[in-house]
């Protein structure tokens, strides 16, 4: 750039990518699956029907595509999956959900407890049409009780 | 239910079949419930509006999980959807249909899986893709 601006990334940003956040434990609910399969409009009985998901092989009913399971939240706590959310100040005002990456490793079922970390893996500032924005990619990691990773879930945050 | 595909039978410039979702406010109130996410301008219109938009516009992530149903409808009983990712481009409001449709770019064999790639999106009833992505699916194979 031929004008020098200060940039919106400070230091403090740039140490928190890559850092992993603390895991967060929970099973994942057969009433959210359920609630989750009806607000997308899914008909197959493998999200509601646990008897008709055995017969199909599957431990339990099926969390369906974008279901990762709910933490547990703790009202006036934050979200614990929410710690590498970014979180600084950085004087804009506005937030945009910019994209969504699921990567499905294994079948995730009700019943399932899995262990999620989380981390702040890029940030990048571009001038956009409303000025300034800062881009910003956090990257969940799903694991079973075995520890193998059964899915993983990128963000992109969009400030400006 | 429809006939399961099988990777034999699937090739690059094939479509997915296509599906329509209307996003009423009751879907969308569905959706905050199902994910969580209660951000108003979702299903408060006057809100939504306070913030400067014409109405309540879909959530970004439905928009996402209905390409995962898209896939899922399509792979069948024997297939796996194994990665959808999309980029939330463009605003859909509330009240109209959103359309997923996905086109093959690509198949291959990794690890034992019969494996394809899809260019896949959401479009508003204008033919405008406000959501485009890319997907992989297992199918199964006709040699089991």
């Amino acid at each position: 750039m031929a004008q020098q601006q200060a940039s919106l990334i400070t230091d403090e940003m740039r140490a928190a990518v890559g850092r992993e956040s603390e895991p967060v434990t929970f099973e994942v609910d057969k009433t959210a699956c359920r609630m989750f399969a009806r607000a997308v409009g899914y008909t197959d009985p493998i999200f509601y029907d646990e008897q008709y998901a055995r017969a199909k092989g599957y431990r339990s009913v099926v969390a369906p595509p974008a279901f990762l399971g709910h933490p547990v939240i703790t009202p006036g706590q934050p979200n614990p999956l929410a710690a590498a959310y970014f979180r600084f100040d950085t004087g804009l005002k506005r937030v945009l959900n910019g994209g969504t990456d699921i990567e499905y490793f294994d079948d995730v079922c009700a019943g399932d407890v899995l262990t999620a970390t989380s981390q702040l893996v890029d940030i990048q500032e571009r001038e956009g049409r409303l000025g300034p924005m800062l881009i910003t990619i956090t990257e969940f990691t799903y694991r079973n009780r075995e520890g193998k990773v059964v899915a993983k879930a990128r963000g992109t945050g969009i400030a400006y | 239910m429809a006939e399961q595909p099988y990777f034999e039978d699937v090739g690059e410039g094939q479509e997915a079949p296509a599906l329509t979702q209307r996003c009423d406010s009751q879907r969308l109130v569905m959706w905050a419930a199902g994910s969580g996410d209660f951000y108003q301008i979702h299903y408060d219109k006057d809100f939504a509006q306070a913030t400067g938009l014409p109405d309540r516009i879909v959530h970004g992530a439905l928009k996402h999980a209905l390409l995962g149903r898209m896939l899922h409808e399509w792979v069948g009983e024997g297939g796996r959807v194994r990665r959808v990712a999309c980029q939330y481009r463009g605003m859909d409001l509330v009240d109209k249909d959103v359309i997923c449709k996905g086109v093959i770019t690509r198949k291959y064999r990794e690890d034992g899986q019969n494996l394809v790639e899809l260019d896949v999106w959401t479009e508003d009833p204008q033919g405008q893709k406000t959501t485009p992505g890319t997907a992989v699916v297992a199918l199964p194979s006709r040699g089991g």
